[in-house]
């Protein structure tokens, strides 16, 4: 049963990954599908209106994408390990009312704090439930959300706190290019994105992620510790969650109980968009980063063409509609 | 072929409430060798390897690993001495590369502060390590960044094989691994148990599969009523007799 | 520690009811109608409590009823449009043999089947805030009339309107009944029709904050020549003045809006908002408070139809011919936290 000498197969092997270079890799991935109808979008309003394709609205496209944005990178992580977090879009207002309260006191940084502290917690209560309880997170994070959107409700009585301070609203500011400002906060979002992408594919821990929500029994038996891996991702995703706090108050300088309502939601349809399976263990930050800006850019480019809003929840339909046929002809024709 | 013997049980007895899973069970595995274990359902083989790999731990007796007495009270101890099991079900994740697959739980980090401050993985050598593990059991594959699930059962069972076999410096334990596989892809397994004897290290093979079992075997063990009742070698002891012995339906003196 | 203190000043505030619906029992102080009586028990069914105007609604309508020492049953819709709930809600109550429902419907017409059912079994159904469709559908409506809300702005926002006007429309889902009326008597009050060359463009909010700015931010992108900004409440006018001051615009644009929250009379006074129609969300419950009363005493229904509520038109830039208050006023007379 002699074949090629060994050492023969063992340049050929690596030889041939070689040639595949870091281009097939990101082409190949799940990014190259949503990165298709990012431009296909940006190419279709660019041509039927006048005002989409111009650097104030380009900018103001990524300026509206972050808060949402943000909270779908959190939910990608949790995605990944064949998680779903439906409280994330609650824990953030949670977040900010609390902010927002403590703010008027003045302490703005213990406030922003205070604020990671409340994401920190909850992010804490799912992870241990879904880790160590083995809970299924759909129905943890569904009860979670109940909890704090009656939650955020009683402590405001329903009303909304006006941000004044300069440091909450900063991630609003940013430096001008040609009247073009890229806020802090766009910076803050694809920083998170790098960090997150850096964390998910260049380090252990990243590829535990993708190995517990591929395969959780294979991941266990060798010796990867699942529970402690899923717990690291729901406080992870936590953080992330403070920082689209943040996001909030900048982009709109209230913090308001009855907002983002649902963000929940709209954080899983830019991470479907973006290419990452809702079966876990597939997929990553960038695509939801894209998927993010598509759903943004559906819905500004169809408002400048004078089409009614609608439209827009029945093209980002369609759109998750095809993503997750995507996702499913993709793991059925592999798995022989 | 080398005479030492490298894991060894002496007396294992295992009780679950009344039920006598392993009673005085002994077991031998030499150096070099494939040892198949064989045995009717529910005659205590898995409860066997499970104690052998420390899922279990057994009420009494000894094991030694060369020559040197153990006592696992987990699997990451008996993975820490060596042994290593590959599985019926297909213990791969396969969203991930093969280099992944082979490096899981085991990842190579960057020296210096690459790998200590930013814990970045050192892929290349990662990489490095894979291609000559597959070259080295004669694993086919067009590439070593190929993702498992590109990859057909057989050849997923075979990126098992080899990582296990990476990692293990002592045993190879195999809990049918070819119970989930059509015909070619069994036969590509059995060859691949053979290549792992022929680079050094002795295997446990657990199989329902007789003619495969007497195509690879170098001893075989059958395991009756939670011990062995026998331990004979495929040139010398026919399938049926020794199906025979395993079932109860003869003695195992009557064998030669 | 905050969470604490709300804690506390609810289980207080619980108390306090508490013990002022047994003072009512005990002295059987029976204030006008006569009906005053522990055995009555009302319903109220309201919208999501997530917006104040209902949170108002519903303890205005509740305190009124403890005042005459009723018991009541709470429901509220989880979401906006949340019907379901209602109706489950409605069926609980009819169980429990309430005397009268007072509903602020998530439908026009949804409830109608379950609302009949509550009629046939001689139960007062009374809706506040929005209308059944058809309107007789319910014994008696109290609520604002919005159209008329509509045309109020409409009317001063065409009175100080620039000689070129750029109309944008910020709206709530149009099948909504008070969203609907307020958007047509917008067009009527300023005289023009849906499509007219000066709207420059409409868009759709979930009434939020955060929707009304991202709505106003890409119709600025293609129309930056937006000087007028119909909003469907205060909330939505708050955004689009965020929208409007990132872009330099604030002091170019006129925003209109309708609700009078206390927040919002805030900033007609602090001239975010040019003028608002102030609702007395208030007034709905106490109204039909009384009219179920009456209805207890001596068989007599409240008449049926719209009962207007109130409208009044919050301003600090008065127009000449139309009616309106100053925000000094509104601040006097608004709802919600101050």
């Amino acid at each position: 049963m002699t074949s090629a000498p060994p050492r023969e197969t063992e340049a050929v092997l690596l030889q041939k990954e070689d040639r595949a270079g870091p281009w097939r890799t990101a082409l190949s991935s799940q990014t190259a599908g949503p990165l298709a109808a990012l431009v296909l979008a940006v190419v279709i309003f660019s041509a039927t209106t006048d005002s989409f394709l111009n650097p104030g609205n380009l900018s103001l496209i990524a300026q509206q994408s972050v808060v949402v944005g943000t909270l779908a990178l959190g939910q990608t992580l949790v995605i990944l390990t064949a998680g779903i977090d439906l409280s994330n879009g609650a824990i953030m207002v949670l977040a900010s009312v609390v902010i927002g309260n403590l703010a008027t006191d003045g302490n703005v940084f213990g406030a922003l704090l205070a604020g990671l502290a409340v994401c920190l917690v909850l992010g804490l209560l799912n992870g241990v439930l879904v880790s160590q309880f083995s809970l299924p997170p759909f129905i943890v994070t569904l009860g979670v959300l109940s909890v704090l959107t009656a939650a955020a409700r009683l402590y405001t009585d329903s009303q909304s706190y006006p941000i004044n301070s300069e440091f909450l609203t900063a991630l609003n500011g940013g430096p001008t290019f040609g009247g073009v400002t890229i806020t802090y906060g766009v910076m803050l979002w694809i920083g998170l994105t790098a960090i997150l992408g850096y964390a998910l594919t260049q380090t252990a821990w990243g590829v535990r992620v993708y190995a517990v929500g591929d395969n959780p029994r294979a991941a266990a038996l060798t010796g990867i510790k699942v529970k402690r891996v899923l717990l690291s991702v729901y406080l992870t995703a936590a953080v992330v969650y403070a920082f689209a706090a943040w996001q909030a108050l900048g982009r709109t300088p209230t913090a308001d109980p009855s907002g983002y309502s649902t963000a929940n939601l709209d954080s899983i349809t830019a991470v479907v968009i973006g290419g990452t399976s809702l079966f876990g263990g597939r997929g990553g930050v960038v695509g939801t980063l894209i998927g993010a800006l598509i759903v943004t850019v559906l819905a500004n480019g169809l408002t400048q063409a004078g089409i009614d809003s609608l439209y827009q929840q029945v093209a980002t339909g369609i759109l998750v509609v095809i993503a997750v046929a995507v996702d499913h002809f993709v793991r059925t024709r592999q798995t022989r | 072929m080398s005479t030492d013997v490298v894991l060894q049980a002496r007396g294992l007895t295992k009780h679950y409430g009344h039920v006598v899973a392993l009673d005085n069970c002994d077991f031998d595995l030499r150096a070099g060798e494939i040892l198949a274990v064989i045995g009717d359902n529910g005659a205590g083989k898995s409860t066997l390897i499970k104690a052998l790999t420390g899922a279990v731990i057994p009420d009494s007796g000894e094991i030694t690993l060369k020559g040197e007495p153990v006592h696992f009270r987990s699997a990451l101890d008996a993975r820490r001495a060596g042994i290593e099991t590959v599985y019926q079900e297909l213990g791969v994740a396969p969203a991930l590369d093969i280099t992944q697959n082979l490096y899981l739980g085991r990842e190579q980090r960057r020296k210096g502060l690459l790998g200590t401050v930013f814990r970045k993985l050192d892929k290349a050598a990662m990489r490095q390590g894979s291609a000559r593990q597959m070259a080295d059991l004669g694993i086919r594959v067009q590439s070593i960044r190929q993702k498992v699930d590109t990859l057909s059962g057989g050849q997923r069972q075979a990126v098992a094989v080899a990582r296990v076999a990476a990692w293990a410096t002592s045993v190879v334990i195999m809990d049918e691994p070819t119970a989930a596989l059509g015909v070619r892809e069994t036969n590509q397994v059995l060859r691949l148990i053979e290549r792992v004897r022929e680079n050094g290290l002795p295997v446990v093979l657990i199989s329902h599969n007789m003619p495969n079992v007497w195509e690879v075997a170098d001893r075989i063990h059958i395991h009756r009523l939670g011990r062995r009742i026998a331990l004979v070698e495929p040139g010398s002891t026919t399938m049926e007799e020794a199906v025979a012995v395993m079932t109860g339906a003869k003695q195992p003196e009557a064998l030669a | 520690m905050r969470i604490n203190r709300v804690a506390a000043a609810g289980l207080a505030a619980g108390i306090f009811l508490t013990a002022t619906a047994c003072g009512s029992d005990d002295s059987d102080s029976s204030s006008g109608g006569g009906s005053g009586n522990s055995d009555v028990t009302i319903g109220i069914v309201e919208l999501n409590l997530s917006n104040p105007f209902f949170g108002t609604l519903q303890k205005a309508t509740e305190a009124a009823a403890t005042a005459k020492g009723w018991k009541t049953m709470k429901a509220e819709a989880k979401v906006p449009g949340d019907s379901a709930t209602q109706v489950t809600a409605i069926e609980n109550m009819i169980a429990n043999k309430v005397k009268a429902i007072v509903l602020d419907p998530a439908n026009p017409t949804a409830l109608n089947p379950v609302v009949k059912k509550a009629r046939d079994q001689g139960i007062l159904v009374i809706t506040v805030n929005a209308t059944l469709t058809p309107i007789e559908g319910a014994d008696a409506t109290f609520a604002t009339d919005n159209t008329e809300a509509g045309k109020l702005i409409g009317q001063w926002a065409k009175a100080s309107a620039p000689a070129n006007p750029r109309i944008a429309m910020l709206d709530f889902d149009l099948s909504d009944g008070p969203a609907g009326g307020r958007h047509n008597g917008f067009l009527e009050g300023y005289g023009i029709k849906d499509g007219d060359p000066s709207i420059a463009g409409t868009a759709l909010t979930k009434g939020t904050i955060e929707t009304g700015q991202s709505a106003m931010e890409n119709l600025l992108s293609a129309h930056p020549d937006i000087n007028v900004v119909y909003t469907i409440n205060e909330p939505v006018a708050r955004g689009a003045n965020t929208a409007l001051k990132n872009k330099g615009l604030a002091d170019k644009a006129t925003v209109v809006s309708v609700d009078g929250a206390c927040s919002g009379v805030q900033d007609v006074k602090d001239g975010i908002i040019g003028a608002t129609a102030m609702q007395f969300p208030s007034k709905m419950g106490q109204l039909a408070v009384e009219a179920i009363d009456k209805y207890l005493a001596d068989g007599t229904k409240p008449t049926a139809g719209l009962n207007d509520s109130g409208t009044t038109l919050i301003t600090d830039k008065p127009v000449d011919g139309l009616e309106s208050q100053t925000s000094e006023w509104g601040l006097q007379n608004c709802w919600g936290e101050k």
